[in-house]
């Protein structure tokens, strides 16, 4: 909407803050291989933290990718 | 429509304890939209632009900015908490109390909100039915729409305070700040782009926990089974099959109050002529996006139970201890039935994951809270402040009328969320006052929009009348409550029943007196309802379109599946 504008797409945005939590979520997981977290979780077992992390950055990579402004500039 | 939850007590323990990557979590998502609100700002200069975006939305950000405006943390809170309590059942406020609403709207409705150029629902009425019956209904909206919003900041600020331990004066000021920079910079331009990024994160962070549930129970049949051995005896996990008497069902109500109270008149009623959430779709950038817009939100909102009716049953089937009322909560030090969604949410979410987790409730407050306010905004300057006081001022007036009335929404929000702490009680009345107004709204607009014999006094009377009566059936069970058997039907009917069925003759009385005060005066010229009134405006039809792109198809999509998911789940 309105990129004819020059205005940002709101997925972009979108894929910006998801890539942001990915990132975090996915570290956070990692971290969490190597120094277990002092509160157990159910299925703790899956890492869901690292897939979950893991997806949240495709997500925000392919927003990123597809509303980047500079695509409709060019 | 949503859920209140009712007051939360101080809990001995707070639910959750947040890590510092998921403090970092919730530190970005503030910037974001505080950021976006800014970024929007430049882009917000007329009235146009301020309070409809622009009407350029496409139909898929308009249409999950519908849905997003109504998903508030309560909502979602409340509703899981409901499914706990009552089970399956709740799903109904999902399903037939908002699925064939939606679609009517987009199909009939929507085309003579849109073709009108109105700015808002009281708006609509001032064209069809003047002045008074505008004033009457933008009143009425704007009181409404700060005191839910007020209750709802308090509900969620003591959310916070028992499941994080937060302090209650700390949640509302940050939040409710927030919000009012946010919408105050930018409208609803900004208003809807943040509510489309707090509609992602909700689902991101909320679909885990049915993901995971279903995992550990291994499947819905493992989760059904885990329930009966919790609770033997009761059915929680059938929609229809306990509604044939008001003693079967744990909500003591019958399929009639459920089908013609909620499935018509309140659902109708809300999503049909609240300006909350009709405020997002009017500013869609055609009339065919403005159709598909509550098309693509009916088709979002059938999914929600996932998120919010799932997490609730999954705790009935998983939770080690027994969620109980408040009162029996703050007895015995134990856990109500308002924290199933956090505790189901401590059960799986690690550090990094729980963060997300709290930002999805914190968006979800966010996004219902800038509805409120930024529909305040635009009632209030068209339908008040230009109609009643400063009619011929500049755009550049309204705008900064705007972006004050933003200002001035949020302060009276946190007042009144101040008093709700003081006078508890206000909690227990404001979903009947809230449907005091909805259900006659309903029948002046939809007789409005499809008969043109309604004529002007008729639907001022009929809107009056209406919501006078369902006053008076309030009062009157208030003061004797054995008056439930005439209003509800049964004297084994519960407030949920009275609710439905109250709003249902508020209806009828709306209806009744509209037709009857019409038929008795004189008839509007046809020439004077041209944009206005179904057979006297004409509406560009799809036919030239393929038929992918037609609402009119995705909406029997959407209702086919609507119709096979109350099968399944009969």
């Amino acid at each position: 909407m309105r990129e004819g504008h020059g205005l940002v797409s709101i997925w972009f945005f979108v894929g910006l803050l998801l890539l942001a939590y990915g990132v975090l979520i996915l570290g956070a997981g990692v971290y969490e291989l190597y120094v277990p977290a002092s509160r157990a979780v159910v299925l703790g077992e899956l890492h869901v933290g690292i897939w979950w992390g893991a997806l949240l950055v495709v997500l925000g990579y392919v927003y990123i990718h597809f509303y980047n402004p500079r695509r409709y500039r060019s | 429509m949503n859920m209140l939850a009712s007051t939360l007590p101080p809990a001995p323990d707070r639910v959750l304890a947040l890590a510092p990557v998921d403090m970092a979590i919730v530190a970005l998502y503030f910037a974001a939209v505080i950021a976006i609100g800014f970024y929007l700002k430049r882009y917000t200069k007329t009235g146009e632009d301020f309070f409809l975006a622009g009407r350029e939305m496409t139909a898929w950000v308009a249409g999950l900015s519908f849905l997003a405006a109504n998903l508030g943390a309560l909502e979602l809170m409340g509703w899981a908490a409901a499914a706990y309590q009552y089970g399956i059942l709740a799903t109904h406020w999902y399903w037939i109390g908002a699925i064939p609403a939606m679609l009517f709207l987009g199909i009939v409705m929507m085309p003579f909100y849109y073709i009108s150029k109105t700015h808002s629902v009281p708006g609509y009425l001032k064209l069809r039915f003047g002045e008074p019956s505008r004033a009457l209904s933008a009143v009425s909206f704007a009181f409404m729409t700060v005191l839910m919003s007020g209750i709802n900041m308090y509900s969620m600020a003591l959310v916070m305070k028992v499941v994080l331990g937060w302090d209650i004066n700390f949640s509302i000021w940050v939040s409710s700040l927030t919000v009012a920079l946010y919408v105050g910079l930018g409208g609803l331009f900004s208003a809807i782009f943040n509510e489309v990024l707090q509609f992602v994160l909700i689902w991101l962070g909320a679909l885990l926990i049915p993901i995971l549930g279903l995992m550990e129970t291994g499947g819905w049949n493992g989760m059904v089974a885990r329930i009966g051995q919790n609770f033997p005896g009761q059915d929680y996990t059938h929609l229809w099959r306990t509604m044939g008497s008001f003693t079967d069902n744990p909500m003591g109500i019958h399929w009639t109050g459920i089908v013609l109270g909620l499935g018509w008149v309140i659902s109708f009623g809300y999503w049909t002529t609240d300006f909350l959430v009709v405020q997002r779709v009017l500013a869609a950038k055609d009339l065919r996006s403005a159709k598909m817009a509550p098309i693509i939100g009916a088709g979002f909102k059938m999914m929600v139970p996932l998120i919010v009716i799932l997490p609730g049953l999954l705790g009935l089937a998983l939770l080690p201890m027994k969620l109980t009322g408040e009162a029996q909560a703050v007895a015995t030090g134990g856990h109500s039935f308002n924290e199933v969604l956090p505790l189901m949410l401590a059960r799986y979410c690690g550090p990094g994951l729980l963060g997300l987790g709290i930002t999805a409730l914190i968006a979800g407050f966010m996004s219902g809270m800038a509805g409120n306010v930024s529909a305040f905004a635009t009632v209030w300057t068209y339908d008040i402040y230009k109609a009643l006081f400063k009619k011929d001022a500049s755009d550049a007036h309204y705008v900064t009328m705007g972006r004050w009335c933003t200002i001035l929404g949020v302060m009276v929000s946190i007042g009144t969320a101040y008093l709700v702490m003081s006078f508890l009680s206000i909690m227990d009345y404001v979903q009947a006052l809230f449907s005091f107004f909805i259900a006659p709204l309903f029948g002046t607009v939809v007789l409005g929009m499809l008969w043109k014999r309604a004529t002007r006094a008729g639907g001022f009377w009929g809107l009056l009348t209406g919501t006078l009566s369902s006053i008076g059936m309030w009062a009157w069970v208030k003061l004797d409550p054995a008056a439930i058997r005439f209003i509800a039907l049964s004297p084994n009917a519960k407030d949920m029943a009275e609710n439905m069925y109250r709003a249902l003759w508020s209806w009828i009385v709306c209806v009744t007196v509209t037709v009857v005060v019409s038929l008795l005066t004189r008839p509007t010229p046809e020439r004077e309802l041209n944009g206005l009134v179904y057979g006297c405006t004409e509406v560009p039809h799809d036919g030239d379109l393929p038929i992918y792109k037609r609402p009119a198809f995705w909406a029997v999509i959407v209702a086919l599946v609507f119709v096979v998911l109350n099968v399944i789940f009969w």
